[in-house]
């Protein structure tokens, strides 16, 4: 193990580089493949490392020193790939995977629409079969890193007919066919990540569903099982301004570490920090033993975005003024600003805290479930987002 | 003590929500190149309210604390990007408690912008007169304003000679700029107890502020909870889900609690000198962080479309972040609370 550790270490700190442009990123990510470090707990076969989750959790924690630039590959790498290995054909393991690992192509999840986001399984998308191949009309919103990706990961109604979570596929599409639109949206920091895409008459083939006709549902909750964890276990400590090690050296800076509430709450931090890492590592190590997280990765993703908020809170009593004005030449009061402009997101993408409270309940607890209206009615007879279904 | 507003503040408050309905335009701020809404100054300057505590003497209203409460709700609740707070309130302010005449009037008139400047900054004797030095880092408005009022350890001085760097600011509705000034000639204002008059202009921004964060918390509750009833999800308005209904009515509950804390802190203002400190430190405390903790709420219920640039609640957000801070951290706004409480009889 140290000898993985030191290898890791001497190749990041020999091979990061200092900007996020896309071009960069690609070349980064296949240099880390070629150095044996990326898909380090994926199946050799298809361009993995075939490692154990000690080997991803050194990784982790030399890679926390750093900014990786491979935020564009989160989709794929945290969700679409998992997810295709967990479902795929053999093909699409082949055809999709090692491109994947190596950044050659970027991948979005096309799940949430305007009707349709806390309640994915509501959504109107309409997935049409045309002899061989199937005919997608419809529009998905939200979708990050959409307007760079190569393919996608989609969610669509396959049949109207019976209740909504039976009558959904997985497709993976080509996010460059005729019949795809993209248009970005703007988020509440100004900046672009996320859009909107448009499907007219969009033709998949045969070969694009991604497990079982009809079984999009199953599939999806694979994919979102991968997301959380993903997200909850997603540590960027090095240039994060609210990270418990970066909020410190901001009070030294500001000559507020001695001030005793300042110490009381930068502890606290610490330790809700430190307890949502370690959990992160026992499920590691638990799936690498064979217990699957399944539902606990909502407990990640939850607590996660409450320690991102109880970040901001401490992040105000260090820096005051500093946190709401700074010179236009200060990089650190702009990348302070942004993380508290980012924090809202963790609490609604890839699933908001109220559900995740509802998944913990329900599935991990065994609590009864809230009365549901809609479980067992045909799809076309439901009222969904603040429309009624097409 | 009166905690209801009688038949004037209420026409008052619906005068203010009319023209704030038909003139405001935060986008302009926001999105454009303007720093401040001039168009809505302009009008809110000529129906008085620019001097609305100023005596009628010098060009105001002569109107209470109370009344200027209700204004400020309103501009809260709009998020109207205005320099009232600086202007209107922090200078003037500071004017009227020094008994100033000179400056004053076009204060009240809107045909200046005021900004105060309340520490980093020295004044020195010199030739018969006064130059000031220093740097005050965190000047509210200071990017607009065209006249400063600056605090020293000498006393209060009068000056539209700084230097003005303006900052970037998480509250895109509402600037800031540092003011350097280096043997910047200044006019003094006398008075016996400068120290009591910084006393009371912090006293009553700290009520003006929570002024504009109710007004604020009143529109993300009045939105969310208009939302919560049209938005379906698995088949049911999102408000029929006890995790959003209680929620909002968390939300309410605040939101009805910080607005009587606030029109008491007014009254006090107005009526009860003595008892302004104590009650502008509970208002100002409670207040802000419960500003954000709702902001924060709001944003949440609406789910992704609260998280896009076009929905206004990231503008809600950031302004109760930036208000949350504006005059002192949570600690320092309970700190100062536990003082006023020490010194209670
Ligand atoms: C930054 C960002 C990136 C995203 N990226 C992607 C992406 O790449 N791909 C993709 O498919 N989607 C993406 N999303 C969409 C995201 O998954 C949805 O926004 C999220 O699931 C919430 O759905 P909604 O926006 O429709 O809100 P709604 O579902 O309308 O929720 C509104 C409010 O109601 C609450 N609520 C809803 N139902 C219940 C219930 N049963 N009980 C209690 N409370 C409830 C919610 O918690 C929320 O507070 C992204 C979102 C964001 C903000």
């Amino acid at each position: 193990m140290t000898g993985f550790r030191e290898k890791v270490r001497a190749w990041l700190a020999a091979n990061v580089p200092g900007d996020e442009e896309l071009a960069t990123a690609k070349r980064f990510q296949a240099a880390l493949h070629d150095a044996g470090l990326a898909g380090i707990t994926w199946p050799t076969e298809y361009g993995g490392q075939g490692l154990t989750a000690a080997e991803q959790q050194i990784f982790d924690q030399e890679a926390a020193h750093y900014d990786l630039p491979t935020s564009v590959f989160r989709i794929g790498m945290g969700m679409c790939g998992p997810t295709i290995l967990d479902l795929g054909t053999a093909g699409q393991k082949a055809r999709y995977i090692r491109p994947l690992l190596r950044g050659e192509e970027i991948w979005c999840q096309l799940f949430s629409e305007p009707g349709a986001g806390s309640d994915v399984a509501s959504l109107q998308t309409r997935a049409v079969r045309d002899g061989d191949s199937w005919v997608v009309n419809g529009q998905k919103v939200w979708t990050t890193v959409a307007h760079l990706a190569d393919f996608g990961a989609l969610l669509a109604r396959t049949d109207p007919d019976v209740p909504k979570h039976q009558g959904l596929t997985m497709f993976l599409i080509d996010m460059h066919a005729p019949g795809v639109t993209v248009r970005p949206l703007t988020d509440m920091t100004g900046r672009a990540p996320f859009n909107e895409v448009y499907f007219a008459d969009l033709r998949l083939p045969a070969g694009a569903v991604l497990g079982q006709v009809g079984g999009g549902w199953p599939a999806a909750v694979t994919m979102l099982g991968h997301e959380r964890v993903s997200i909850g276990g997603f540590v960027r400590i090095r240039h994060d301004p609210l990270a418990h090690a970066n909020l410190a050296e901001t009070a030294r800076r500001y000559g507020r570490d001695r001030d005793p509430v300042v110490r009381v709450e930068l502890a606290k931090l610490y330790a809700a920090e430190r307890a949502l890492a370690l959990f992160n590592a026992r499920l590691r190590q638990e799936a690498e033993a064979g217990s699957p997280p399944g539902a606990r990765g909502s407990v990640a993703k939850l607590a996660g975005a409450q320690l991102r908020q109880q970040a901001v809170a401490v992040a105000g009593l260090i820096a005051g003024p500093h946190a709401i004005a700074w010179d236009p030449d200060d990089a650190a009061g702009d990348e302070l600003a942004l993380a508290i402009n980012q924090t809202p997101s963790s609490s609604i993408a890839g699933g908001t805290d109220q559900i995740q409270r509802t998944i913990i309940g329900d599935r991990i607890l065994g609590l009864p479930r809230e009365p549901v209206a809609d479980r067992d009615v045909p799809f076309r007879e439901l009222r969904v987002g603040t429309q009624r279904p097409a | 003590m009166q905690l209801v507003l009688d038949d004037e503040q209420r026409q008052l408050r619906s005068a203010v929500r009319d023209l704030l309905a038909d003139h405001n335009d935060v986008r302009s701020v926001v999105d454009g190149d303007a720093r401040y809404d001039r168009g809505l100054w302009r009008r809110m300057a000529e129906l008085g309210l620019t001097g609305l505590v100023v005596p009628e003497e010098l060009g105001g209203a002569g109107a209470g604390h109370v009344e200027r409460c209700v204004v400020l709700e309103e501009l809260g609740r709009a998020l109207a990007a205005v320099p009232f707070l600086a202007s209107a309130v922090l200078a003037a302010d500071a004017l009227t408690a020094l008994g100033d005449t000179e400056v004053l009037p076009a204060l009240a008139a809107g045909e200046q912008v005021g900004a105060v400047a309340l520490s980093g900054v020295t004044a020195t004797e010199r030739d018969g007169g006064w130059v000031l030095d220093g740097c005050a880092p965190f000047v509210l408005s200071g990017d607009v304003a065209e006249v400063f009022v600056v605090h020293t350890p000498a006393g209060w001085f009068v000056t539209a000679e700084g230097h003005r760097r303006a900052l970037t600011t998480l509250d895109p509705t509402r600037g800031q700029a540092k003011l350097e000034f280096s043997a910047a000639p200044a006019r003094r204002l006398e008075h016996a107890d400068p120290g009591a008059v910084l006393e009371r202009v912090r006293d009553l921004a700290a009520v003006a502020l929570a002024a504009e964060q109710v007004g604020g918390i009143a529109k993300v509750l009045d939105t969310i909870v208009g939302y919560a009833k049209v938005r379906v999800q698995f088949g049911r308005a999102i408000g029929s889900y006890q995790a959003v209904k209680h929620a909002c009515a968390e939300l309410y509950s605040t939101s009805e609690r910080a607005g009587s804390l606030l029109r008491y802190a007014a009254w006090a203002a107005d009526h009860d000198p003595d008892a302004l400190p104590l009650a502008a430190a509970t208002a100002q405390a409670f207040t802000g962080p419960a500003y954000f903790r709702a902001a924060a709420t709001g944003l949440q219920l609406h789910g992704g479309i609260g998280y896009t640039w076009e929905h206004d609640a990231h503008l809600y957000y950031k302004r109760a972040k930036s208000s949350e801070l504006l005059f002192g951290t949570p600690a320092e706004q309970w700190a100062r609370l536990a003082d006023r409480l020490e010194r209670v009889p």
